[in-house]
């Protein structure tokens, strides 16, 4: 009864609508809020919302981007665009910073990565700001921790998710209000699952980074994935680089997230490959890989 | 393509959990890594199945207990729906994330375990799911398959919730029963081959059919500002736009209309998503409203139809109320009374009644009440606010408590 193609191009208006209202409320809630850009499609669906909640008018915050150092340049390039054309503020801040600072120390190892250690120049950047609310594009389709948080997440002084201490969630109504030095993680796009990103993306035909596109680039095989060759990544001797032609699905640091052997060029291709996929969106992420609770135990800690 | 918000409620050990997972499993919704995930996880705890239940139980403590504390937020679609389903808690004292939970829902399943029949928790989640005014529920009479599939079984337990289910419900309610094995996938997707005496749709079937009649747009007309757009650029020097989301009715350009609670009125110059101009929007719809005339209206008024003479303005009030925190309500005591996006304080001069939901009986003179109880009770508000009676617009008539030191949302009140 599923028929695969029957689901490309349908995106519930409704989705877009309600996180509208959710971006609003943001901007009506805090003082100083910002968005957490990360250069993949999540986030680029946010900056879309965002521009579309307050026109004419510009988007009311800023755009805040942890720099790992292990980006793909070509998210990095993409970045600099959107801001511009936005006319939003950019702001970055660099892991390497946090750890010439000493306050985060470079993982060794074949699986060295620095998606662990962005928490750290994350909550540094939300004290130097004083920012009181993150916009995330997580979603809750994404891993089970993930399909348990509120729209409005409430973080302690130290950003550490509880929880137990969630606070009800009910209708559309949302509670931001907080206690001094607490701040809150808001989720405008928690209900919406990959397929509906992809699928707003086609209608609004909105402009991604290349590298979600099938392309030509050095890779090596590990654990029966392909990964960017970089200067970043770790590799053992055995594992030669070679040509392939690839595109990622997702959008994190070279050393944690693999590419899937594809030669979709176009939209409509993604969406066909994402919906007969053997492998879900995070599975190509080695980071939730550590342990069942991998995510869970992250988000105790402050990350987003 | 619209969406379907559905909720699960059940006591514990009902299937809830099981049901999900055979819903997606059947749906094509899980992906080969995940299916994999699953099997591995299943082996290490002996079991020779694969445990469905097991992709929704995602807390830590929840994996270790097997049961479900929070409301899990899933995901599948079909060609013509999207569905969210809240798979919330079964326990007595999750009750509150179960409100929660459903306060979104079209449609609510109420799972019973058919060895066990009806129990306290059927009550009270029919209770719940008539109170939030859900126009659809249905009990499933899961674990059919530990009762080798009688039709007698299945039979009794909707005879003996018949009475309960008149207590209950509302009028425009829909009710119906569906024997099902979750762990066997007999009715969920499929037709039940081990109970061809049933003749019904199966669980999927029901879902698909289901048609919400589209009310809202309807009923009267509610516009709360939620921001005001003044961009103060050369383009746009003089543009001062009402953003929000209707939330019920419909709305056209060159309606006249009237701001709560000021009394002012204006006409309607524009409506904008975006870069569109419409000349109507309805309810669920987030737009920029313009206005023919420079009027004060800032974040928090309700924007309603002029011709609607009597739009809603209360101050003093009875409601229902559900209480979500380890701290009772206590008559005297001032809250934060958030309605949509208003905030205003409210005192709570007394609790009427406290509701046995599942005796379907109430108790006068009461002094509190407790986490996951329900009650009656009569409060006064700083400011009105714009709000419906929740049974005649179920979109703008429910309110949140809030307690002011703690920030927590404490309570959840429905206008009566």
């Amino acid at each position: 009864m599923n028929k695969l193609n029957d689901k490309i191009g349908h995106f519930p208006r409704q989705l877009e609508d309600e996180s509208i209202y959710i971006m609003r409320e943001v901007a009506a809630q805090f003082e100083r809020p910002a968005l957490l850009f990360s250069g993949g499609k999540d986030s680029i669906t946010l900056v879309r919302l965002a521009q579309k909640a307050f026109y004419p008018g510009k988007i009311p915050f800023p755009l805040v981007h942890i720099d790992t150092g292990h980006n793909f340049p070509e998210t990095i390039e993409f970045r600099d665009r959107l801001a511009k054309e936005t006319g939003a503020e950019l702001i970055v801040r660099y892991v390497q910073d946090s750890i010439d600072q000493g306050k985060a120390k470079e993982e060794s190892g074949k699986y060295a990565s620095r998606n662990v250690l962005q928490t750290v120049t994350l909550l540094d950047t939300i004290e130097e700001f004083k920012f009181d609310a993150c916009i995330g594009g997580a979603r809750r389709d994404e891993e089970k921790a993930r399909a348990k948080e509120r729209i409005f997440s409430v973080r302690d002084d130290f950003g550490q998710w509880d929880a137990k201490r969630q606070r009800p969630e009910l209708f559309d109504m949302l509670n931001g209000r907080i206690a001094v030095g607490e701040n809150v993680r808001v989720f405008p796009i928690s209900n919406w699952t990959e397929l509906d990103v992809w699928n707003y993306i086609k209608e609004e035909n909105m402009e991604i980074p290349s590298i979600y596109f099938s392309h030509k680039r050095q890779v090596i095989e590990r654990d029966g994935m392909l990964w960017a060759d970089s200067e970043h990544l770790n590799k053992e001797a055995d594992e030669i680089p070679f040509e392939a032609t690839v595109r990622f699905r997702t959008v994190g640091d070279m050393t944690c997230t693999a590419a899937v052997a594809s030669e979709a060029t176009e939209i409509d291709v993604i969406i066909e490959e994402i919906l007969s996929a053997e492998i879900s969106e995070r599975g190509a992420r080695i980071d939730d890989k550590r342990s069942e609770a991998a995510m869970e135990k992250r988000k105790q800690q402050g990350y987003f | 393509m619209d969406i379907l918000r559905i909720a699960t409620a059940g006591s514990v050990d009902d299937g809830k959990s099981t049901l999900i997972g055979r819903l997606l499993y059947e749906t094509n919704s899980i992906t080969k890594d995940k299916i994999e995930a699953l099997e591995t996880a299943s082996k290490r705890k002996g079991l020779d199945f694969l445990d469905l239940s097991l992709l929704t139980d995602g807390l830590i403590a929840e994996r270790e207990q097997g049961i479900t504390i929070d409301v899990a937020h899933i995901y599948f679609s079909t060609p013509s729906r999207k569905y969210i389903i809240a798979d919330t808690p079964g326990h007595v004292e999750y009750t509150r994330n179960m409100v929660t939970g459903a306060s979104n829902a079209k449609v609510s399943l109420i799972l019973v375990d058919a060895r066990q029949g009806m129990v306290e928790q059927t009550a009270r989640h029919l209770s719940i799911a008539a109170m939030l005014r859900i126009p659809k529920v249905i009990i499933c009479v899961n674990k059919m398959d530990l009762v080798q599939y009688q039709e007698s079984t299945f039979e009794e337990i909707k005879a003996s919730l018949t009475e309960l289910v008149k207590q209950t419900t509302f009028e425009g309610q829909e009710i119906s029963f569906l024997p099902i094995s979750s762990l066997y996938g007999q009715n969920i997707t499929k037709k039940a081959e081990q109970m061809p005496w049933f003749t019904g749709n199966t669980l999927l079937g029901e879902l698909e059919a289901f048609e919400y009649a589209e009310t809202l747009a309807h009923a009267p007309a509610r516009f709360p500002v939620q921001f005001v757009v003044r961009p103060m650029t050369e383009a746009y020097h003089d543009f001062r736009g009402y953003a929000g989301k209707i939330s019920s009715g419909t709305f056209r350009v060159g309606d006249a209309i009237r701001v709560l609670p000021t009394g002012q009125e204006s006409t309607i110059a524009t409506i904008e998503k975006f870069e569109d101009k419409l000349s109507e929007a309805k309810a669920g719809d987030s737009v920029v409203i313009t206005l023919s005339t420079d009027i004060d209206i800032s974040r928090g008024n309700t924007i309603v139809l002029a011709s609607e003479a009597n739009a809603p303005q209360l101050k003093d009030f009875s409601a229902q109320v559900c209480w979500l925190d380890h701290q009772a309500l206590t008559p005297g005591k001032t809250y934060l009374l958030q309605h949509g996006i208003n905030i205003t304080k409210a005192k709570i001069s007394q609790i009427t009644e406290r509701l046995d939901v599942v005796a379907q009986t109430a108790t006068e003179g009461v002094d509190s009440l407790k986490l996951n109880e329900i009650g009656r009770i009569a409060l006064r508000t700083a400011q009105p606010i714009s709000a419906d009676v929740y049974a005649n617009n179920p979109s703008n008539g429910a309110f949140i408590l809030i307690d002011e030191f703690s920030n927590s949302t404490v309570g959840v009140g429905f206008v009566q």
